[in-house]
């Protein structure tokens, strides 16, 4: 009797077991197939736009007149953040299609840039013609190589959940039929690199090595590094210093400095530039009590700080309340005219005044001379050129980069419209509307949780 | 603005009685209000809430009050200081905080009750406070509220607070989870290295364009991938991903991390290395 129940028991929880794996088992694959799907359809859109795009380059080569040329360059632009977003959504974080990526991305830059500019003006120069050409054919072979690629997944029933594993698993996941398909597009990719993009797109890379040298002073030793450090952070002897080098791929040659400091028990990291010794970037971690000053008097102490260090003239842009710390950015102000392209900030605890952080990579690296004339338009002139709906409370002059990447000297308004204030800049020599900008204002919150 | 020439007078008379007994030191004490603080674009806090409040019993301020002073704040006060003839320089300080608390009224225990209960209200001078504040319970629980007013879970007054322009809290809130999930045990600076390559992945030519498409880019970090993001991050993390978002950036553009103990990629080691923080090697 009793062994008659415990059979039955069992055999129920048997058979129980038995559905509920099989119900997991189930659910599971449903899981599995649905991520699947998602990569799969990444995947399939990205060969998608890549055709349009394609197609798209190839009639704009054969238009002529602006009022189609612009909508169609815009097109372009707009497939290309498309495909840009399909390959991000693919699991290729860690594998070398990153030469695709940025040929899309300069792709799009390069379109946008004519897109929005007059071509009544200014046409499309012999260059920027022979560009084009140039980008249709490589895009025609992105489109060619993917292509196979999708042929080999379809025809071979490949599976993106089996390139995720093998990355998760294996070494060396490059031996893969879509991974090595996919290598052999960004292989190709390479080859474009010498694509004439135009004068404004290869200047970011020239840029960072040319301001390094332009740094004041002579290159310091790793002991100079270590005694400047301590003087400018007035530490302490006891004070545990460690000096480090930066590694091959920092854009400049710098010292990485970090104290230990037993008195405040704080960390200070710094980082110190080879040439000069300039400081580029100053962070302190430690506990920050509640707050005793007054952002007004945090302010008065990052000035201070800013006067010990000899820094040019400088005026204070924005000044921010977290709670018990205070940060400020300060832009430097030559002849009146504001040099945004050199800023620096400061972090103030608001417990004692101390400064705990300091950022000023783009005031070393901004340094140049610069000239300021004479405006060509006056101010009137420039407030004619805004909307009338807006109400002017402010003006400056100053310099910012425009999206060329040009230096640009501008009439500066600050103006509100209804409850909202916005910041203008209008170039001071054609009367350009350069940048527009909403100054976010958390009073009307847009998305805060 | 009908009213303000009569305020003018009254203001200019009440002046002259209060600064002719009065030093310059005992201004703010009798106020009855106000701390000593001078009050300056960007501040937070309680002084702010009698600020905003003053400055819209006067009908300067229409925003809401919430003790962010943001830039309707900033031109409610300029306005203020330029009507009272005072200079206008969007500070509140001992002369404009004195002329403000005399021209207005600051029902203190109206504003704290109502902010702390989190519902909409006014304080505009001339009207029955009773007029002026939600009825009912505040629109917390109701999914479609009133656009984006709903309340966290906090015991705290809701104060409103800073967020850097160009970013909302839940953007923050996101970046603070994937660098606790990362980087929790590493050092601060290391912390605010691997919130700066999120956002220099932003910037960067190969990689997503938003902080949402960065973070959960399949396979581009391993607490996405393990669900470690989704721990509570604590008040460190989200300090090192405001100091990342105000500028700071200790892996000097980097667009890697990765942990040379467990790093399973052979191809991450290729890419040109800028310096190691803590475990994380940071690469461009």
């Amino acid at each position: 009797m009793i062994r008659t129940i415990l059979i039955t028991i069992l055999a129920i929880a048997v058979i129980g077991t038995g559905y509920w794996g099989y119900k997991e088992h189930q659910e599971k694959n449903a899981i599995l197939i649905n991520a699947e799907n998602n990569y799969q359809r990444a995947f399939h859109d990205l060969n998608f736009h890549i055709d349009a795009l394609e197609e798209k380059i190839g009639t704009t080569l054969a238009m002529n007149s602006r009022q189609q040329i612009s909508p169609s360059l815009a097109e372009v632009w707009r497939l290309t953040s498309e495909a840009h977003n399909d390959v991000g959504q693919l699991p290729l974080a860690l594998l070398p299609f990153n030469k695709t990526e940025e040929f899309l991305t300069k792709i799009g830059e390069f379109s946008y840039r004519i897109a929005i500019r007059d071509l009544e003006k200014d046409p499309l120069s012999k260059d920027e013609y022979a560009t084009l050409g140039q980008l249709h054919k490589n895009a025609t072979e992105i489109k060619n190589e993917l292509r196979n690629v999708q042929a080999t997944v379809m025809k071979e029933n490949l599976r993106w959940m089996d390139v995720e594993l093998a990355l998760a698993t294996e070494n060396d996941p490059m031996d893969n039929t879509v991974i090595n398909g996919l290598k052999t597009v960004d292989k190709s990719v390479e080859g474009y690199s010498e694509v004439n993009w135009g004068p404004e797109m290869t200047k970011i890379s020239e840029f960072e090595d040319n301001k390094y040298k332009a740094l004041s002073g002579k290159e310091i030793t790793k002991q100079e590094a270590k005694n400047l450090a301590i003087k400018f952070l007035k530490l302490d002897k006891n004070s545990k210093v460690i000096v480090e080098e930066n590694g091959k791929g920092s854009p400049y040659e710098a010292y990485r400095i970090s104290v230990n400091e037993p008195k405040s028990d704080s960390n200070i990291y710094l980082e110190m530039t080879k040439k000069g010794g300039h400081p580029t970037w100053i962070l302190e971690d430690r506990n920050v009590e509640d707050a005793k000053i007054s952002l007004y008097q945090g302010r008065e102490k990052a000035e201070e700080f800013l006067n010990k260090h000899a820094m040019d003239k400088m005026e204070m842009s924005t000044s921010d309340q977290y709670e018990n710390i205070g940060i400020y950015t300060y832009v430097k102000k030559q002849d009146d005219v504001r040099i945004y392209p050199q800023t620096v900030t400061i972090k103030v605890a608001l417990d004692n005044g101390d400064i705990i952080g300091y950022e000023g990579m783009n005031y070393l690296i901004g340094e140049k001379d610069r000239k300021i004339t004479t405006p060509a338009i006056s101010q009137k002139e420039a407030q004619g050129k805004l909307n009338p709906k807006l109400k002017i409370m402010e003006t400056h002059q100053g310099i910012i980069t425009n999206d060329l990447g040009e230096e640009v000297q501008c009439y500066e308004f600050l103006a509100t419209m209804g409850n909202e204030t916005f910041r203008i800049f209008i170039n001071a020599n054609t009367g350009m509307e350069e940048r527009v900008k909403k100054l976010d204002d958390p009073n009307t919150p847009v998305n805060s949780m | 603005m009908m009213k303000s020439g009569n305020l003018f007078v009254k203001v200019c008379l009440s002046l002259i009685l209060l600064v002719i007994p009065l030093l310059s030191a005992v201004h703010v004490e009798e106020t009855g209000a106000f701390t000593a603080q001078v009050i300056q674009h960007g501040a937070t806090g309680e002084d702010v809430i009698e600020l905003q409040s003053r400055l819209q019993y006067l009908g300067f301020y229409n925003g809401k009050i919430d003790g962010v002073f943001g830039w309707g704040t900033y031109w409610a006060l300029r306005n203020f200081q330029y009507e009272f003839g005072l200079k206008v320089d969007g500070l509140a300080g001992a002369t404009t905080k004195l002329k403000l608390a005399n021209a207005s009224e600051y029902h203190e225990g109206f504003v704290k009750r109502n902010i702390q209960k989190g519902k909409k209200f006014t304080h505009y001078g001339g009207t029955p406070l009773e007029k002026q504040t939600q009825k009912g319970k505040a629109p917390a629980k109701k999914p479609s509220g009133q656009g984006g007013k709903a309340q966290p879970k906090q015991q705290k007054p809701k104060q409103g607070k800073n967020v850097p322009s160009g970013y909302s809290e839940n953007d923050i809130q996101l970046m603070a989870n994937a660098v606790y999930g990362e980087a929790r045990g590493e050092p601060y600076v290391g912390q605010v290295a691997v919130a700066a390559v999120i956002l220099n992945r932003i910037e960067s030519t190969s990689f997503p364009n938003t902080i949402s498409g960065v973070i959960f880019e399949p396979r581009a970090f391993t607490a996405v991938a393990d669900g470690q993001i989704w721990l509570t991050p604590n008040e460190q993390a989200k300090k090192a991903v405001l100091d990342a978002i105000n500028g700071w950036d200790p892996s000097n553009g980097c667009i890697y991390y990765f942990n040379p103990d467990t790093a399973t990629s052979g191809w991450i080691w290729t890419r040109s290395q800028v310096t190691q923080i803590g475990k994380h090697i940071f690469a461009k």
